[in-house]
């Protein structure tokens, strides 16, 4: 018997699918160290409450799912416009250790407010994609994670364009490389600071959204915004090619271990890849090496 | 500065404690924790040892990221490695308990240099990254490492033996993780006065200084983690001997949680620091239990919430502290302590 | 390369070639620092000096060319094997350790010459205690007391004022031991005083220590006055080397730093002026 191709197109299909919403995540990390040089580990706990909004709103309060979705982008907005202002902020200046520390202790408050109202349960989204299965030549592909990677695809392809043609991709890459020159440039810093953020929250809580409704809900979900890490590590912290690229390697490597190896292992071998990484390339396939001004 | 408090030979000046006003109260306190297993009851006994463990591992973070300023979030999941070490050394080995301990942290100390041989050519914040990994794949190993870990049921460890005393109650225990304790803050009291020390603290304030005046980065970074991972494992071994029960979810990742912000609400890169975050947030939950407790009448459904209430108050004294007083409860300390000395002028 | 007098060079650098990209920071620059003298290396902003520095300090690899300290390629070596041999500087903004007090940063410029390690400093009753006590009388008494800043010795760093925090900067330099201290502008930003204080620090460790010096420096007065031997530095090259006075009278040296132009019209013009 002959090695399965047709399922092994099938499991490339489903890691490409993860893979963008990975790639997606991945990019929320991406655009707050850009601009801020933030590394913010509580992305995974922001995709959780973008989520978890849209639960509330459609399930809870049982709105329209359209409204739902967009008001739960937009209360993801919210909060990331919050975080920044309130609390991060007021820590410009002190040791990127400390504003590190800072995201996971904002991440740890997150995951207790969701499972204090909604408990620690999981739960299921309402279905808004259809559960008709999409065939691309012979292979099976869920409905669900064909149109998450399609959707997914098209928020990083407006990202990337956005971020080389508009003015404000602009700033925000010239406040990355040189706070003091942007400024002096008259770049509203403070304001591309929350831009950044708010950005990057929509995206992640629209990530939440979509990988909700392929898996479901509940408060561990953050640790999907660890594995989009490792993306972000593989493909350089600062690139967002890198993370499209990165993201589709770690969906598809998830994928193939999940299937061959065992569900258990996908975890493990996504961290294995990160260590190796480390030893080989710190600094991603496609970051930038630090030069500092002695 | 302490007025007449003259220092008449290097030694002296370099003395851990400054004048004789705290000599006497560090006397006191030896005093006190001798009494207190003869006034106690088993409760406060058993909350003293853990408290005591905490410190060891607390104490061992701080070394790491209070002082060399790495930040890792692997302390609990290292701590794992200690208790299954001690655990399967007692349980299938059979070789003294002193020993387990001693290779408990020798083999957490092994681990973390693996670890950390891959992100500490890097900046510091890949080493978080990387003890992140390091707690997922420990967590895996004690999944499924089932001979020697016991899979998902994990180790029922047999008590301590010491000189042929068993030691399998809080009261008995005591006196060795009271004694440990005290040992190992000692030593890392020891250490900032030494050479080694300065150049953890140099790294933390500005490596490229440091290596101009020629100390090997990769090397003392490692040195830290390796000695930062010994005593998470020799706080997991007493852990293993306290609790007798170890398995994978002994050591869950919000218990790093737990330990990154004890140090960073003692008070980060002093030893105080580290004693008072320790106390302070394994009291916590004990506090928490008491509130829950008396709000129960009113909201029925609390005990329930305590787990992620305790979730909650880790995150918020870690943002809390860092953006309020980064320098933690020590720096409390040291004002509240200004102000009375000083008293009645205020500056 | 031994010169007339016979004295060999302490420091040397040969066609030393550093590139960002398209940027030349340094190209073919080449000099030598004869032992006990005090050498200067100036020239406009953005000539390439500091870049200088941080290739002997290790911390650039230069494209091509070659360091040598006492007739030794260290070239290849990490600055921490560098400070071993004896090459010790100070940075153009102070890179002292914040969180420590004057004390203990001078302390840790004696890190390369200590010799205990984790486990005696974990014990630190023995060898730890007596390597401490040792260190201070012997290495942080001479520095404290011959910097002048005995009276701040157990004050954290961060409450320093500038100059004093430069002096720090030297200390801990000079507890290195070295053969070779390469001072990063050391008058930057001091008044007329503090200026002559810092020269005669300066003369002093090299006379009474008998150490060699290497620094960049834009007080043309400071050079003048102290300095044995003076190399200018244009667009990463070398453009002139030799005693100040001859150096400073070049022509060259005096467009460089005053842009194009008729020289000696430009001279006429100022000494009509002043006149």
């Amino acid at each position: 018997m002959g090695f399965d191709w047709l399922f092994f197109a099938e499991v490339t299909l489903a890691g490409l699918g993860s893979g963008a919403l990975l790639a997606l995540t991945a990019l929320a990390y991406v655009l707050i160290y850009k601009a801020t040089k933030v590394v913010n580990l509580a992305i995974g706990e922001m995709l959780m409450m973008g989520a978890y909004l849209f639960f509330g709103l459609a399930a809870g309060y049982s709105l329209p799912i359209w409204v739902s979705i967009l008001l739960a982008l937009i209360g993801g907005g919210i909060l990331g416009a919050v975080i920044e202002r309130a609390v991060i902020r007021r820590m410009l200046g002190e040791s990127a250790i400390s504003i590190f520390m800072v995201t996971i202790g904002l991440g740890s408050i997150m995951v207790g407010i969701v499972e204090i109202i909604w408990t620690p349960n999981p739960a299921r989204l309402p279905d808004f994609m259809g559960t008709a299965p999409l065939f691309i030549g012979d292979a099976y592909v869920s409905r669900k994670i064909a149109i998450s990677f399609a959707v997914a695809s098209l928020l990083i392809v407006g990202f990337v364009l956005a971020f080389r043609y508009w003015r404000g991709g602009i700033a925000l890459r010239a406040t990355a490389t040189d706070q003091g020159a942007a400024f002096s440039c008259g770049i509203n810093v403070p304001a591309v600071f929350s831009i950044s953020w708010i950005l990057a929250s929509v995206a992640a809580a629209g990530a939440g959204i979509l990988i909700g409704s392929v898996g479901g809900i509940s408060p561990t979900m953050g640790v999907f915004g660890l594995s989009a890490l490792v993306v972000v590590i593989v493909g350089g912290l600062d690139s967002i090619i890198g993370a499209l690229i990165g993201g589709l390697i770690v969906g598809l490597l998830e994928a193939y271990a999940g299937t061959y190896i065992g569900g258990e292992y996908k975890l493990v071998t996504t961290f294995v890849l990160l260590l190796l990484i480390l030893m080989l390339r710190p600094y991603g396939l496609l970051g930038t090496g630090e030069i500092e001004r002695l | 500065m302490r007025i007449g408090a003259l220092k008449e030979s290097y030694a002296t000046d370099n003395a851990l404690f400054d004048t004789s006003t705290q000599r006497f109260w560090f006397m006191i306190g030896a005093l006190a924790l001798a009494a207190f297993p003869f006034v106690a009851n088993d409760y406060w006994l058993y909350m003293a040892c853990l408290v005591s463990i905490h410190i060891i591992s607390t104490t061992g973070l701080n070394i790491l990221t209070g002082y060399t300023g790495l930040v890792s979030l692997g302390q609990a999941a290292f701590m794992g490695v200690g208790a299954y070490t001690a655990g399967y050394l007692q349980l299938r080995v059979g070789s003294p308990f002193l020993v387990n301990l001693l290779a408990a942290g020798l083999v957490t100390a092994f681990v973390g240099i693996i670890f950390g041989l891959p992100s500490l050519r890097v900046k510091g914040l890949y080493l978080a990254i990387a003890t992140i990994a390091a707690s997922v794949i420990l967590h895996f190993v004690f999944q499924h490492w089932t001979s020697v870990t016991g899979g998902n049921t994990g180790l029922s460890i047999t008590p301590a033996t010491f000189f042929g005393l068993e030691l399998a109650r809080p009261v008995q225990l005591y006196w060795v993780i009271i004694a440990l304790t005290c040992v190992m803050m000692l030593a890392a009291a020891n250490l900032f006065r030494t050479r080694v020390g300065r150049a953890f603290i140099a790294i933390r304030d500005r490596d490229i200084s440091a290596e101009v005046l020629g100390i090997p980065l990769l090397r003392y970074k490692l040195m830290s983690f390796g000695l930062s991972s010994f005593y998470a494992g020799l706080a997991g071994g007493l852990w293993a001997y306290f609790f007798r029960v170890v398995t994978p979810e002994s050591f869950p990742f919000v218990y790093s949680i737990f330990f990154l912000a004890a140090v960073i609400v003692g008070g980060m890169g002093t030893i105080l620091g580290g004693i008072l975050g320790a106390i302070f947030m394994t009291l916590v939950p004990e506090a928490l239990k008491i509130v829950v407790g008396i709000a129960t009448p009113v909201f029925p459904n609390a005990v329930a919430q305590l787990a992620p209430v305790r979730t909650i108050v880790f995150g918020a004294l870690i943002v809390g502290f860092l953006v309020f007083e980064p320098h933690g409860l020590a720096e409390i300390w040291q004002r509240i302590r200004r102000f009375f000395y000083l008293w009645p002028f205020k500056t | 390369m031994q010169t007339e007098s016979g004295t060999r060079p302490v420091l040397e650098v040969a066609d030393l070639t550093l590139s960002f990209g398209g940027l030349h920071a340094l190209s073919k620059v080449s000099f030598a620092v004869q032992e006990g003298t005090i050498a200067a290396v100036i020239g406009p902003n953005g000539a390439g000096k500091t870049s200088l520095f941080n290739c002997i300090s290790g911390f650039y690899r230069p494209q091509h060319g070659a360091i040598w300290c006492e007739a030794r390629d260290i070239s290849r070596l990490h600055p921490p094997e560098r400070a071993k041999l004896g090459l010790a500087r100070t940075f153009q903004n102070i890179a002292l350790f914040r969180g420590m007090t004057v004390l203990d940063n001078i302390k840790l410029g004696c890190h390369v010459h200590m010799r205990t390690g984790l486990l005696d400093g974990l014990l630190y009753w023995g060898r730890a205690e007596r390597e401490e006590i040792e260190l201070r009388t012997e290495i942080v008494e001479r520095i404290v007391d011959f910097l002048e800043i005995n009276h701040i010795r157990n004050q954290p760093v961060a409450s320093l004022a500038y100059g004093l925090r430069k002096r720090v900067e030297l200390a801990r330099a000079l507890a290195m031991k070295p053969k070779v201290l390469m001072l990063d502008e050391p008058v930057a930003g001091m008044n007329r005083e503090e200026t002559e204080d810092m020269a005669r620090f300066i003369l002093d460790v090299k006379e009474e220590w008998g150490i060699t010096i290497l620094m960049v420096e834009h007080d043309m007065g400071l050079v003048m006055d102290i300095s044995d031997h003076v190399t200018v530095l244009n667009f990463g090259q070398v453009i002139a080397s030799g005693k100040p006075a001859d150096v400073t009278a070049n022509p060259d040296v005096i467009r460089a730093y005053l842009g194009a132009g008729n020289v000696s019209q430009l001279r006429a013009r100022i000494a009509g002026r002043a006149a």
